[in-house]
This record gives structure tokens, C-alpha cells and sequence, in this order.
């Protein structure tokens, strides 16, 4: 009953929080796909470089996200106390599973479609927006829906760093020991990963080529 | 060799001493010392084993591989100086699986090419209807489906229309048929070898099919290992005493009970 109660007397501020969250989010989704996604086109003709770019995502994801923030506070211009600081740890966290899943769908395609492709005379720009990027599109959602759960997720962690959120109820809840105030944070959190999942899984299904 | 073609025809493509070898390999080269002319409109089948290099060959002639040493020319030009792009897109391609693109249509398969070539959508369109019809398929039924909404057979066909839809004057087929349930081969096998005279293409058709070669080929070239063993028309084809031509003319015969 104290939750509810909380909930019902701090509507404005939680709502306001959960758009706070959402923003967040949305900003760190946006840079890392228009990150994420054009790199991953050009990892597709250099093996090279592949490696060496999924291998910095990677270890973006191996550390934890609370020491990431840590890590970024004392940089010069990306660093210091804020939203800033916020979006970039976000965008490193959400670009291994787009750069991965945009460089999967765009290489692993039936051989004989891309054989094909390129027998008829078209040139790797045509072949890359006309037959990978269309062929390649759901993977590529997949790993997007992928990196926004995981964002909605982190981004309450932000808050550590005074990026505001839902983040905002959950370290003041611990702090106060009071787990309606962890839930204000936690259950809009929850819903708002769950909502994302549903909405880019439905996009993901519309866009596959069978 | 091949006496009974040299004097007719202008030589469409020629091999020059030829040799393909996968870099960093250090065993035997895929193809060695191919020196080949193929002249207009010939129905030339390259026969032989998996991994006799025949499929490495016909690659050589679009570039989508480039020889180690030796020089590939196609109508005259060298195919290593010229732009890859021109030369393809005047050299249809038909290979095994179709390679037909899954997110395209029937109708936008086949003008593929024409589209690339920037064509009028009119003409375009007429030359789709053209093509299926060419390769007998009806267009108010198939022209609006997706590839796989076809058979097999259906998606071979959609294959030899993509390839011919710009009119090349070369076509290149690699075991168009060979994926392909016995009966549907045989009905594609027959319909093609008249479709193959009535276009008057210069083709290269690679196959492993002894029957296949003799009944579509106007000359066969079999390979052995990366290397041209028999070179003949198919009425001798069978008459020539190397021990490869034999091995396969031998399991021809007991496949089918007697000498075709």
C-alpha cells in the first residue's frame, strides 16, 4: 500500500522523471545507430578493421556500467557531472550490439543472392544499399531492440552521475531504505523496456525478408 | 584440338596461357596453362569433376576472379584493364542456386539489369514480359511474386530471363539445372537447348553431366585437375581415348544401361 501511495502522491515528479529517462535514451539510441550503423557498412568490405571494432565494443560492454561513468567524470570535454557524461557512456554501451548486428546482417547473406549481385554488374555501393542493407535490415533491428532494453536499463545508473531519470527514485530509495521509492524508479523502468522490446520486435518481424 | 571451329566465327573469348592459383597455396594450381578460344555462338560446356577447375574458369570471364598469371580477353578487350562493371553487365550469369534476390519480385528480378542500365520503366516493363514469356512463364501469373513463392524449375527460369533481360551478347551458366529433381532437368535441358539456338549467344555452360553436355553442347571442353584434357565436337566427344572421357563415359553407360 506505501508504494501506491508514493506513486499517487509523486505522479508529476515520476512522470517527469520517466520522460527525463526517456530523452536519455532516445538521445544515446540515436548517436549510437548513427554510429553504429554506417560503421558497421564499412566493416563490411574490411575484415580488418572488423575485428578491431567489435573487439573495442566489446570491451565497452565488459565494463561495469557504474566504474564506466566513474571512468569518464575526470575526462576533459567528454566527462565531468551530467546528462553529457551520460549519453556517452550510454552510446559505448549500445554499440557493440548494433555494430554487431549490423555487420552480421549484412555479411551473412545467401552467397549465391550476393554472386549474383555482383555478376550482374552492380557496383558495391548497389549491391550494399539495393541487396545487403534491405536483406540485412531485421538483423540490424534485432541488435537495435537489443541495445535499447540494455540502455533503458543502464541509463537508471546515470543518475549516479547526476544525469537525472528514473535512476533519481532508485539511489534515493537505497539510500533512504525504502522500497517504494526503489520502485518508482524500477517499475516505470521495467515498462518502458518492455514496451521498447514489444514496439522494435513487431518493426523487426514487418521488415524480414523470408 | 577443337580443327572443326577455327574457321568459323569471330573469337568472343580467349584464354592466354592461363593459370589461377589461391594465394599462399602452396598445392597444385586450381587451373594451369589454359589457352582456349571460344568463337561466337558457340555452346561451349565445360565438363568435368567437382574441383576440376571448370567453375574457376568461367569466373575468369566476368572477373569475378582475376588470373594469377596469363591474360583473360573478351571481345578483344583484356578483362583485368577494363572496368568490371561494363563487362558484366553485357555477360548474363545463370549459376545453381538462382541467386535470385529474395526481396525482389519476379518482374523486378528480371529487369534487374535493365534497371541498372537506367532503361525507361515502359521499356522495362515490356522487356520483362518479353523474357518470361521466353522462358515460359506466364507474367499476369508470376511477374508479381516473390521468389519464393516459385519451385524450383520456376526459379531456374526467372534465372535465365534475369540473365537475358539485357540483351548480352555472352552467357555464362554454372549447373544452371544441377539442383534441379530429374524430371524438371530434363523438361529444362530440352526447352534450352532450342531457347540456346533461337538467341544465338555465344555460352559457356559448366556441368558435370555427361548427358547434359552432349545434348546442349556445340563443342565440349573437359577438364581434368586444371588442365584441358579433350577438346571435341559432341558426335566425337565420346570417340576420344583418354582415360578421363572414358571414366565418364563409363558411368554414363551404366547409369543408362547403353552408349547414347
Amino acid at each position: 500500500m506505501r508504494v501506491w501511495t508514493f506513486f499517487a502522491s509523486h505522479r508529476a515528479e515520476i512522470f517527469d522523471a520517466t520522460i527525463a529517462h526517456l530523452l536519455l535514451v532516445l538521445v544515446s539510441m540515436a548517436i549510437a545507430i548513427l554510429v553504429g550503423v554506417p560503421l558497421g557498412m564499412m566493416l563490411v568490405k574490411r575484415r580488418r578493421f572488423r575485428a578491431l571494432a567489435l573487439g573495442f565494443a566489446s570491451v565497452m560492454q565488459t565494463i561495469p556500467s557504474l566504474a564506466l561513468f566513474g571512468f569518464l567524470i575526470p575526462l576533459p570535454f567528454l566527462g565531468g557531472i551530467g546528462t553529457r557524461t551520460a549519453v556517452i557512456a550510454l552510446v559505448l554501451y549500445a554499440l557493440l550490439p548494433i555494430l554487431r548486428n549490423t555487420v552480421v546482417g549484412l555479411t551473412n547473406l545467401d552467397p549465391a543472392v550476393l554472386e549474383a549481385a555482383e555478376a550482374m554488374g552492380m557496383t558495391e555501393m548497389q549491391i550494399l544499399v539495393k541487396v545487403r542493407f534491405p536483406l540485412g535490415l531485421s538483423v540490424i533491428l534485432a541488435g537495435v531492440r537489443t541495445a535499447t532494453v540494455i540502455t533503458i536499463g543502464v541509463a537508471t545508473i546515470a543518475a549516479a552521475i547526476g544525469a537525472g531519470g528514473l535512476g533519481t527514485f532508485i539511489f534515493r530509495g537505497v539510500a533512504m531504505v525504502n522500497d517504494a521509492v526503489i520502485l518508482a524508479g524500477a517499475i516505470p523502468a521495467a515498462l518502458l523496456a518492455l514496451a521498447a522490446d514489444a514496439a522494435l520486435g513487431l518493426l523487426e518481424r514487418r521488415m524480414k525478408v523470408v | 584440338m577443337s580443327a572443326k571451329q577455327e574457321e568459323r566465327g569471330e573469337v568472343t573469348i580467349e584464354f592466354r596461357d592461363v593459370e589461377y592459383q589461391i594465394f599462399g597455396n602452396s598445392r597444385e594450381p586450381i587451373l594451369s596453362h589454359i589457352s582456349q578460344k571460344i568463337r561466337q555462338r558457340e555452346i561451349l560446356v565445360l565438363l568435368g569433376r567437382s574441383g576440376s577447375g571448370k567453375t574457376t574458369l568461367l569466373r575468369l570471364i566476368n572477373g569475378l576472379l582475376k588470373p594469377t598469371s596469363g591474360d583473360v580477353y573478351v571481345n578483344g578487350h583484356a578483362v583485368a584493364e577494363g572496368d568490371p562493371i561494363r563487362l558484366r553487365r553485357g555477360i548474363g550469369y545463370v549459376i545453381q542456386e538462382a541467386g535470385l534476390f529474395p526481396h525482389y519480385t519476379v518482374a523486378e528480378n528480371v529487369g534487374l539489369v535493365p534497371a541498372l542500365e537506367d532503361w525507361e520503366k515502359n521499356r522495362i516493363s515490356a522487356r520483362v514480359e518479353e523474357m518470361m514469356h521466353l522462358v515460359g512463364l506466364e507474367p499476369r501469373e508470376y511477374a508479381q511474386r516473390k521468389p519464393r513463392e516459385l519451385s524450383g524449375g520456376q526459379r531456374q527460369r526467372v534465372g535465365v530471363a534475369r540473365a537475358l533481360a539485357a540483351d548480352p551478347p555472352i552467357l555464362l551458366m554454372d549447373e544452371p539445372f544441377g539442383a534441379l529433381d530429374p524430371v524438371t532437368r530434363a523438361e529444362l535441358q530440352r526447352e534450352f537447348a532450342q531457347l540456346a539456338r533461337r538467341i544465338a549467344k555465344t555460352i559457356v555452360f559448366v556441368t558435370h553431366d555427361l548427358r547434359e553436355a552432349l545434348r546442349l553442347g556445340s563443342r565440349i571442353v573437359m577438364l581434368q585437375a586444371g588442365k584441358i584434357v579433350a577438346d571435341a565436337r559432341p558426335e566425337e566427344f565420346l570417340k576420344i581415348d583418354h582415360p578421363e572421357v572414358r571414366a565418364f563415359a563409363a558411368s554414363f553407360e551404366m547409369a543408362h544401361g547403353a552408349s547414347p
